[in-house]
């Protein structure tokens, strides 16, 4: 059978840094990057003695989260001990939440090419991380850094309700701008605070029965999400129809080789002997906590789109663009009710404003002007004040100075020249001291025109508006 | 009469009139320390310096008019399993052998705050797991009215230092009888509070679920006293309740009058030594005499409450133990060859036998095709365990049992026969599994001169009512005021 | 319940114990003893019994998300039995 024979059956579980202060259970630091081992104490270096504390902000956060998707919240969940030994796991298990979890069955909507589609959303919990081992960086010896460990993670499990790669890309998309738009996660897969591994099997299409899965790792950006995903399913096909069987196992992305490759330290001892936490009561959540999280629900991703294309008449990809970050689509909202031709303005954001943000790597929420000021520009542009180019180098300057742009227009004398008299003065002035090019013009070297005009916008400075400097040249050229 | 014959409230007094200074009183203990010691065998390590200068401090306060607590300058002694800052801490265990914790445990600090100078870090059966201080690494202590008894476990370095009069108290963990089955061998008073009434930061965990610090004294008033400074809600320990701690001394003389007592039936099996049966009885009498009413009550699923114990400890010993793999401090395995073998072999020679069979049995416990029928079924009896005690405490105000069913025994006697050794912990452990407070005073000695202990248990946060039913048994007898026979003769 | 030799070297695996040949045999003696004694339990009617994991009062204690200093290395690392800058060195992990 052809790989088109087999359906695959992909589920993912995303494992999201939250952005607090300190870390799940102690009040070492969340930040990254500092020297090893600077982030940690007694109890995220798991000495002796040491007890769990939860941090008020995860549980916020994860319900949060849980809302956000549609999940049931706990009002009762339970922690449990993850135990397995490995030198990145200070106490030789992970405390993290096991048959009761803070959330569970919720739903993503996802866009495909057959329409919108519904993805379960099968449970989230909330875990501490571990730390790092780095292997290459002295003879013979692994060195253990535990700064991450501790930091805190939302568990996301989707049920297996994803079929193709695509769609499993557009669901950690969609997952992301979700948890990004809550404040709760940066959605860095490089640096690892958003973090995917997946769930992937195959089976004979038109079967109700699911195959052997094998859990993809490393899958760290959504290119390697699409490209592991469509090789596993390829390989799995191949171990199929080769008459072999599917082999349930971890197995690691190899970015350099392009392939999937079996990780069978993973294996060993695959027992880990869960229970419930001793050291932290059952976490209670009670319904006020509930409804005041709702209440700080923001608009999200989707619904967001849906108004940018009713409510400004934008398309899609405008939308999109306006709306993949939440900063950017609060900065167009405020711009956009000072300022009504919606798509004019979607134009100067998608050209002129993400350009500028891009090439100094900018985040929105750094701008040095407000919506209210890049409103009064467009204004000053539509007036005719400003010419459209001039309108852009005043971006610009406000963009680096953060002055308003009136100021600018005056400080630079960028206002356009649109006085009949100002302009018909260098007219008579270009055609005087050009009478060859006059000659030849009306003797039928239309092509001359061009030099008029360039000649007085640049006795103008550029200032001149161009449709009258046209306009007045043509008539005194007798036309 | 020496200076560390006197009870800690006694020398408080003496303190407080300034007719003894807390440097004298700490002198004395360390210089009977070296005296007994060697015999008693009850101290890992002695912070001679440390506790000097705490002392000094205190009478420093005392001078200005400023104690800081009731028993500012009273030295006391740790059990090795409470984390002390700058003062190695081994819970018995080779593993930890040199481990210098860079902060004190919880109730190390409030004993810090309230001036009480610590003399140092007693013994015990290693990780607490013992009924007999035999599992301790390094050497078994002796039992100060027997030398050649075991003082009991796991606290019996606590439970043989007080008796020996080598520290004024001590704190003490108990997690199936391990302040109370020591404090009935060695003729001293220990108290085991309801579970999250004292903090447990800091305090090196053997089963989380069951363990609680508590003092360890020669008197009950002793103890209310320390307990006094013990019980605080905790914001580092989850578990820690957030109660009120009433004052403990307050009603201590008020009797037992009007109160119901109750006999649960099943804490007089076959099994009980027939003289601590008979002291045991004697003293359910002599209430019966102070005005109470005794109770006949039964405790059903007490008799399961071993096999629970033995599945729920060891299990979630497994888990806490899982910790100590020779990376981040503690003993590591110098010839591994990669990190299995680190693993593997650094546990397998830092722990000792019976910490190993815990752990093998917790992580059997808790494995798969396993949790269902271990684990599981365990917590579930371990619900009516706490159920029966809950419905009886509807009916009686504080329930009589013997601490344990046999005095002191022979050191060496039971090592090498687990099961035996599980069973000292029979009438104590359930105490426990429900979470409730229990408490062990003396009460009589066997022909031998070796001592017998009654137990008080009572409703959750109830320790104020236990301290007062000991006390008024305590007050009818002179045991406290009985010393065990040290130096030994011919020492 | 007898435990095998080969289920006593299963759990000293999941364990991390390198237990000896002598050792193996008596914990294979011991535990199954112990196992013999708790299989009581098997006979306990707990149908409609809730499990107790925590004999406590005590709520949910949450702390405020405020970080804290973290302590410094020389003290985080003070016990460490090898250790290469502020890293904990174990031998190389073989992945
Ligand atoms: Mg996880
Ligand atoms: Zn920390």
């Amino acid at each position: 059978m052809p790989v088109s024979d087999f359906q695959p059956v992909i589920g993912l579980e995303v494992h999201a840094q939250l952005l607090t202060q300190s870390k799940i259970f102690c009040g070492c630091s969340t930040a990254f990057g500092a020297e090893p081992n600077l982030h940690t104490c007694p109890v995220c270096l798991g000495m002796p003695g040491v007890l769990p504390v939860l941090n008020q902000r995860v549980v916020e956060f994860a319900v949060l989260t849980g809302l956000a998707l549609g999940c049931e919240v706990r009002s009762r969940s339970v922690w449990s001990r993850k135990n397995y030994f490995y030198p990145d796991l200070p106490k030789g298990y992970q405390i993290t939440q096991y048959d009761l979890p803070i959330c569970e069955h919720g739903r993503l909507t996802i866009d495909t090419p057959r329409g919108e589609k519904v993805i379960r959303v099968r449970r989230i919990h909330m875990e501490e991380d571990a730390g790092k081992n780095v292997h290459d960086a002295s003879e013979g010896q692994s060195l253990v850094d535990l700064n991450r460990a501790g930091v805190p993670l939302l568990e996301i499990v989707s049920d297996p309700d994803l079929r193709d790669a695509d769609e499993a890309v557009e669901y950690l998309k969609a997952l992301r701008d979700v948890l990004v738009y809550l404040g709760v996660n940066d959605g860095n897969l490089e640096e690892g605070s958003f973090r995917c591994d997946a769930n992937v099997s195959v089976m004979p299409r038109g079967s109700d029965t699911f195959g052997q899965r094998c859990e993809l790792k490393n899958l760290n950006s959504f290119r390697f999400v699409k490209q592991a995903i469509e090789y596993e399913i390829a390989r799995q096909v191949d171990v199929i129809e080769s008459g072999g069987k599917v082999a349930q196992e971890t197995r690691l992305w190899d970015t350099n080789k392009g392939v999937t490759r079996s990780m069978r330290s993973k294996e060993d001892a695959h027992d880990y002997r869960y229970f419930p936490e001793p050291d932290l009561p059952p976490l209670l959540v009670t319904t006020a906590t509930i409804e005041s999280m709702g209440q700080r629900l923001p608009e999200l991703p989707r619904p967001k789109l849906q108004r940018f294309v009713q409510q400004y008449g934008l398309p899609a990809y405008d939308a999109r663009t306006l709306t993949a970050e939440r900063p950017l689509a609060d900065f167009f909202d405020v711009c956009a009710a000072k300022y009504p031709d919606a798509k004019k303005l979607s134009n100067w954001f998608l050209g002129e404003l993400l350009r500028l943000l891009k090439e100094e790597a900018m985040p929105v929420s750094a701008l040095r002007f407000t919506p209210e000021r890049l409103a009064e520009l467009l204004t000053a542009v539509d007036a005719g004040t400003l010419s459209n180019n001039a309108g852009k180098d005043v971006l610009g300057e406000m963009f680096r100075t953060g002055k308003a742009p009136a100021d600018i227009i005056a400080e630079k004398g960028l206002a356009q020249v649109s006085d009949t008299g100002a302009i018909e003065a260098v007219v008579d002035d270009i055609l005087a001291r050009n009478a060859g090019e006059v000659e030849k013009y009306r003797a039928g070297k239309k092509q001359v025109f061009g030099f008029f005009v360039g000649q007085v916008m640049r006795a103008m400075k550029g200032k001149g508006n161009p449709t009258l400097v046209n306009e007045l040249l043509k008539k005194k050229l007798g036309d | 009469m020496q200076l560390t014959d006197l009870t800690m409230l006694e020398l408080a007094r003496k303190l407080a009139s300034g007719e003894v200074s807390s440097v004298e009183a700490t002198r004395a203990s360390l210089e009977r320390i070296a005296r007994v010691d060697p015999q008693v065998r009850a101290f890992l390590r002695v912070d001679a310096e440390g506790a000097l200068a705490a002392a000094e401090a205190s009478d420093a306060r005392r001078k200005a008019g400023t104690p800081a607590s009731a028993l500012d300058g009273v030295p006391v002694g740790l059990k090795d399993l409470f984390l002390t800052e700058g003062v190695e801490t081994t819970a018995g265990s080779r593993v930890l052998e040199g481990f210098v914790p860079p902060f004190d445990a919880t109730v190390v600090r409030l004993l810090k705050e309230a001036g009480l100078p610590l003399l140092g870090k007693l013994n015990l059966d290693e990780f607490a797991m013992g009924s007999s201080n035999e599992s301790s690494a390094y050497f078994p202590t002796h039992n100060p009215w027997d030398l050649t008894r075991t003082p009991g476990g796991s606290s019996g370095g606590s439970a043989a230092a007080v008796a020996a009069r080598e520290v004024f108290g001590a704190l003490g963990t108990d997690t199936g009888g391990s302040i109370r089955q020591p404090a009935a061998f060695t003729n001293t008073v220990g108290l085991k509070p309801t579970y999250g009434r004292v903090s447990r930061y800091g305090v090196i965990a053997y089963a989380s679920s069951l363990d609680q610090p508590g003092p360890m004294t020669r008197t009950v008033g002793d103890a209310a006293a320390l307990l006094q400074l013990l019980a605080r809600h905790d914001p580092l320990d989850s578990t820690s309740a957030a109660v009120e701690t009433p004052d403990y001394s307050a009603g201590l003389e008020e009797g037992v009058r009007g109160l119901r007592l109750g006999v649960p039936r099943e804490y007089f099996a076959e099994g009980m030594d027939s003289e601590v049966e008979a002291s045991v009885r004697a003293a359910l009498r002599e209430y019966e005499r102070l005005g109470a009413t005794l109770v006949d009550v039964s405790l059903p699923h007490t008799r399961h409450a071993l096999a629970t114990y033995y599945l729920i400890a060891p299990a979630e010993a497994s888990s806490n133990l899982a910790r100590y793999d020779g990376i981040r401090y503690g003993l590591r395995a110098k010839d591994a060859r990669g990190l299995k073998e680190l693993y593997s072999q650094t546990r397998e020679r830092g722990f000792g036998p019976e910490a190993k069979r815990r752990i093998m049995l917790g992580t059997y416990a808790l494995s798969a095709g396993y949790y269902d029928a271990y684990y599981l079924r365990a917590q579930k009896v371990r619900t009516l365990i706490r159920e029966d005690f809950l419905r009886v405490f509807r009916d009686v105000d504080a329930l009589l049992t013997p601490a344990s069913p046999v005095p002191p025994f022979k050191l060496g006697e039971k090592v090498d026969d687990p099961l035996s050794m599980y069973l000292m912990d029979v009438y104590t452990l359930p105490c426990n599994l429900a979470g409730v407070p229990g408490l062990s005073v003396p009460c009589g000695f066997t022909k031998a001169g070796l001592p017998v202990g009654l137990q008080v248990l009572g409703r959750p946060f109830e320790e104020a009512l236990l301290l007062r039913v000991a006390r008024a048994f305590e007050r009818e007898h002179d045991y406290s005021r009985r010393f065990a026979p040290l130096p030994a003769q011919g020492a | 319940m007898a435990l095998t030799l080969e289920q006593v070297r299963h759990v000293a695996t999941l364990a991390r114990l390198a237990l000896t040949p002598e050792e193996e045999q008596r914990f294979a003696t011991q535990l199954s003893a112990v196992l013999d004694a708790v299989a009581q339990l098997q006979s306990v009617d707990v149908e409609t019994v809730e499990p107790t994991s925590h004999a406590t009062l005590a709520a949910s204690l949450l702390r405020e998300d405020v970080a804290r200093p973290s302590l410094p290395p020389e003290k985080s690392l003070a016990n460490a039995p090898a250790k290469v800058g502020t890293s904990f060195a174990v031998p190389k992990i073989i992945e």
